[in-house]
């Protein structure tokens, strides 16, 4: 709860966006039900009990020996955080 | 009497013949997001229909019955379903599997395989009925499944790195020979227009992964090793996708890995004939019918960008914006259209591919791969 509440909120206008990007964008190999593809799955039950910070690392640098890449350069550091917040809680349509 | 009965017979008739039509000039249009497809013709360039209830199609693929009246279409959630294109209908549905990736058809039509990820294998369907026949677990995730002549079906699995050629010339008892070691992490195969050679790319190493489908049994062997050069690959926001007419003559059109390349590979030495630089990471290399150009797309970021290579030159000769997220592109059969998805614009583009010109634009909602029913009368789909 506090580490979620510590999270700068990106602005509503770019939190539709990264809806958009991790329901098309990381659905193309996690489905765009998140339920899991060549990735696996990105349901809150899935999430659950996983810590956050190294959630948003996965994402920002990419597990290594795996295909996903790292989105660094395309999300900032709160952007991160506030998407594995999202997952966690499910995705906003 | 009698006479008034032939009239209406006749006018019954006349009826009948204004609805008939063939159906080489049809398609679909994946509209991912709303589980549906969108029908459409190429003559007029328009949509004619659209077919709800297909499910999660978030990584849709498409194949044709022998007679082009049917669309099979596989879902991400394991839907498979049989759409009448003259109807604008499910036919049929089954829900197959947990988790799907794609399938093929049978060289004689008479079965639809496909392609699981959970559980991981392949599940053969009677192509009429779709009744389950048999099925080939697997273990592990199978991507880039083909169809071969002798109605084989060939795949591989992306986490032990095997290729698998089924033989299901016998539905009930498939038969399958495993080549293992064929690389680190395959991610997506093809059947070269021929039926002639299986190519897998791989994601774990640089290089692709090739079987000589007249000699299964001699296994895989490697080519375009080390096209990285041992440079740190780029990141590759979108997995890049191998099925497709990449054969443009005696070249094959292959994306590279994390790197902004085609790369070039000669069918006759099966060595590299040259590499071609690119705006981005291509996600489908697609050689116009004919072979005098490949059309490519690409990952994020540069993906509201198509270029065209043309083969004599062996370079980029022309840039187009499509819209945003270009998804997919398909040729017309005999190449003087080519219809491009765009998933963040809505919209459906057609070009004419001598000038470039665009001829129309349809809306979509969310459209992925475009299928046109010509690919019914192609080997490898």
């Amino acid at each position: 709860m506090l580490s979620a509440a510590a999270v700068a909120q990106p602005a509503p206008e770019r939190r539709a966006e990264l809806v958009e990007l991790v329901r098309h964008d990381c659905g193309s190999c996690h489905g765009l039900t998140l339920k899991g593809g060549l990735g696996p799955s990105l349901e809150p039950s899935a999430l659950a009990g996983k810590d956050s910070e190294f959630l948003s690392f996965v994402i920002l640098h990419g597990p290594r020996g795996t295909p996903m890449p790292p989105w660094r350069g395309q999300l900032a550091e709160d952007e991160a955080r506030w998407i594995v917040e999202s997952l966690k809680r499910g995705l906003p349509k | 009497m009698t006479r008034l009965f032939i009239i209406l017979a006749l006018g019954l008739a006349a009826c009948t013949n204004s609805s008939l039509r063939g159906t080489g000039d049809l398609g679909v249009v994946v509209e991912r997001a709303a589980g549906r497809v969108m029908l459409i013709e190429t003559t007029q360039r328009t949509a004619i229909g659209r077919v709800d209830g297909l499910g999660d199609l978030s990584h849709a693929s498409v194949v044709f019955s022998r007679d082009a009246r049917y669309a099979y279409v596989f879902g991400r959630d394991g839907g498979l379903s049989k759409v009448d294109l003259l109807g604008a209908r499910i036919e049929r549905r089954v829900i197959q599997s947990g988790n799907a990736i794609g399938g093929a058809i049978s060289q004689d039509g008479r079965l639809v395989a496909a392609a699981n990820y959970t559980p991981g294998g392949i599940r053969i369907f009677d192509a009429g009925t779709l009744e389950l026949l048999s099925e080939v677990p697997t273990g592990a995730k199978v991507v880039g499944i083909a169809d071969a002549p002798g109605n084989r079906f060939v795949f591989s699995l992306f986490e032990s790195g095997e290729i698998w050629v089924v033989d299901a010339s016998i539905p009930r008892d498939p038969k399958t020979l495993r080549l293992k070691d064929i690389g680190k992490q395959p991610y997506d195969g093809f059947v070269t227009p021929d039926g002639r050679h299986y190519i897998a790319g791989l994601y774990g190493e640089d290089g692709l992964a090739l079987v000589d489908l007249w000699h299964p049994d001699r296994g895989a062997r490697r080519v375009l090793q080390g096209y990285g050069r041992g440079e740190e690959p780029l990141p590759v926001y979108k997995m890049p996708h191998l099925r497709g007419w990449a054969a443009a003559g005696r070249y094959l059109f292959l994306p590279a890995i994390g790197r902004h390349e085609v790369l070039v590979l000669d069918r006759s030495s099966w060595t590299e004939a040259a590499r071609i630089p690119v705006r981005g990471q291509p996600v489908f290399a697609v050689a116009q019918p004919g072979g005098r150009r490949v059309w490519v797309n690409f990952a994020l970021p540069h993906n509201d960008t198509v270029q065209v290579i043309d083969v004599d030159a062996m370079q980029v000769v022309k840039e187009l914006r499509p819209g945003r997220a270009v998804l997919h592109l398909e040729f017309t059969p005999r190449g003087e259209q080519v219809w491009v998805s765009s998933r963040d614009d809505d919209a459906v583009a057609v070009y004419d591919t001598a000038t470039y010109a665009e001829l129309a634009r349809l809306r979509a909602e969310k459209p992925s791969g475009i299928f046109l029913t010509s690919r019914a009368a192609m080997t490898g789909f």
